[in-house]
């Protein structure tokens, strides 16, 4: 089967020589609910602004359900469905002329346009302010109008760029509800968001992205999993020739002196060193050893939680 | 897409534009007829009843064709920049770029867009100055012809200023340095008979000279020049400047970073 995206070799270098895209690569499969999750600046707007053609890449290819978006670039935009992070609307018309013409952009008749605006507008809470100007909407309500206009032309595929950001608890609840539904209707969700609260909740699968990179690329599963354990150094006296083996505990030896253990986080650290002295090896010191994705989602979190005040 | 699709998307953008300028009409319908009205007053009645004769016409009715054809240029020009540049402005010009309509679609909504303004207010200004002068029609085909192209040439000059304009300062140099001299200059309330040589052979060179002429010859059959001349020139210019549009929305200069 075709991948919903293909992204291969995406390069994005900005006026003024800031390269904001460092040769991603990425696929997302048909009916996928998938998640783009990094820090602020690692590039996910302007992958999803070069997917739904906002932004000129400078080199590699992206396809939508196998139309090149260069070379087939009428086919690959009636796939997809972008909702920018910022409000992008005509601030002075009405949410239900704002529908109805971004039907007609896509060359969709005046009624089909009128039924599907209204049963969106229903769907997101929105039909009793289908004729008031979209300016006197709250943000929450402004955000669920892109989503409906996004989805006035049904495409396969549903791009979100942060699109919880500024919305309320409940709201947020209630959108994810909503996304929920229409991807189990079969409608592939690709969102970028920086909490993993909403990447866990929703998403069945993530890539990671940060400086431009992409530094992990797995299920969600996988990576709760990976977050749950940690590594330890440990050096020890004895001059080990092999490796000692403790059951629940996976130890690789690293040299001559030094051990590495996982552990879950769940798991006793003193079981640990129990079972190790009776193995009869002492440990002299011992460190955490931090890889880059700890250290990312550190940041994820710590900046989430002063993000969070000031939202 | 399909024919019929890319149809749709054409009238989606026009129909849209002129539900713009409709809904604002103090800012986009009043005001130009409120000048011209002013303009008829002091320079055809007032004035021009000490002017005695222009061009071997009574002055108002040498001036109302050069009037007609100034709020034609004007309004087609700002509807164009003004609406291209709002759109610019609260990025819902991205609701195209993401959409499937090609630019050339694009492109011509805005223009007929900015033709239905300027056409519409010419019409109103035609209107109220019978209450002014009376005249007579020399030949509908060539007075048609040319306000259709001026209003086209016009409203493509306005998406290019569109285009380039950073703010909204952008959007008023052109038509305060440049179109609102060229009109003036253009042979609206003089005839170039009245310059001296150079001046006269300078004047050659606005096209809003040629504009102007061959509309007032449209009406009351007198021009200082060459109708098939200002036809051409039109022409080529409005060929010229949609070429240079297009090729701006092909490169998404300032509009996809
Ligand atoms: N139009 C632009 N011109 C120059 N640099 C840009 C532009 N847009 C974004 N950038 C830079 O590119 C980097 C990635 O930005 P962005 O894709 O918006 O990140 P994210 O959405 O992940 O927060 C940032 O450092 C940002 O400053
Ligand atoms: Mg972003």
């Amino acid at each position: 089967m075709q991948p919903a995206l293909a992204i291969s070799q995406l390069n994005k270098t900005y006026e003024g020589d800031f390269q904001a895209l460092k040769g991603i690569s990425l696929d997302v499969q048909p009916g996928d609910f998938f998640a783009l999750l990094g820090p602020n600046g690692a590039g996910k707007s302007t992958t999803i602004g070069i997917i739904c053609s906002l932004v000129l890449k400078t080199s590699g290819s992206v396809s939508i359900f196998g139309c090149d978006i260069d070379t087939d670039f009428s086919e690959a935009k009636q796939h997809v469905g972008v909702v920018p992070q910022e409000f992008n609307f005509n601030q002075f018309e009405k949410p239900f002329d704002i529908l109805i013409n971004q039907a007609g952009y896509f060359g969709i008749p005046r009624e089909i346009a009128a039924e599907r605006a209204e049963k969106y507008l229903r769907q997101l809470g929105l039909w009793d302010k289908s004729h008031v100007p979209s300016r006197t909407l709250s943000g929450g309500m402004k955000r669920r109008l892109m989503i409906a206009r996004a989805l006035i032309h049904e495409p396969k595929l549903l791009v979100l760029d942060e699109p919880t950001a500024g919305v309320d608890i409940e709201l947020r609840r209630s959108m994810w509800d909503f996304l929920r539904e229409i991807n189990a209707q079969g409608t592939t969700i690709i969102l970028t968001t920086h909490y993993l609260e909403e990447a866990e909740s929703l998403c069945r699968n993530v890539a990671i992205i940060d400086h431009g990179q992409i530094v992990q690329n797995t299920s969600i599963r996988e990576l709760l999993q990976q977050l749950n354990k940690e590594l330890f150094v440990l050096d020890v006296r004895e001059l080990l020739s092999d490796c000692p083996v403790i059951e629940g505990y996976p130890i690789t030896l690293v040299d001559d002196h030094t051990l590495e253990v996982e552990v879950e986080k769940s798991q006793s650290i003193n079981a640990l060193f129990d079972a190790l002295s009776s193995a009869g090896v002492h440990v002299l010191s011992m460190r955490n050893k931090t890889n880059r994705l700890e250290e990312l989602f550190f940041d994820l979190v710590e900046k989430n939680l002063s993000g969070d005040k000031n939202d | 897409m399909t024919n019929q699709e890319k149809w749709i998307a054409f009238m989606t953008i026009v129909r849209r534009e002129i539900h713009r300028f409709l809904r604002i009409w103090p800012q986009t319908l009043l005001p130009p007829v409120i000048t011209i009205v002013l303009y008829f007053v002091i320079f055809g009645t007032l004035i021009g009843s000490r002017i005695g004769e222009m061009a071997g016409l009574p002055y108002i009715q040498f001036v109302a064709p050069g009037l007609i054809m100034m709020s034609v240029i004007t309004n087609s020009y700002s509807n164009v920049v003004s609406s291209f540049f709002g759109s610019k402005f609260q990025r819902n010009i991205e609701e195209l770029l993401v959409s499937p309509t090609p630019n050339w679609i694009i492109l011509l909504g805005f223009v007929v867009g900015g033709m239905c303004r300027g056409l519409g207010v010419g019409l109103i200004v035609t209107v109220l100055s019978l209450y002014f002068a009376d005249f007579s029609i020399h030949s509908l085909p060539i007075t048609v012809g040319i306000v259709l192209m001026t209003s086209l040439m016009f409203s493509l000059a306005g998406l290019i200023n569109a285009v380039f304009a950073r703010n909204f300062d952008d959007i008023s140099i052109i038509p305060t340095f440049v179109l609102t001299p060229l009109t003036y200059l253009g042979g609206v309330f003089y005839s170039i008979e009245l310059l001296g040589e150079f001046w006269s052979k300078v004047s050659m060179i606005n096209p809003v000279l040629y504009m102007v002429n061959a509309f007032r010859y449209g009406i009351a059959g007198i021009s200082d020049i060459n109708i098939v001349w200002a036809f051409s020139m039109v022409g080529l210019f409005s060929v010229l400047l949609f070429f240079v549009a297009l090729n701006l929305l092909e490169k998404g200069s300032r509009l996809r970073s």
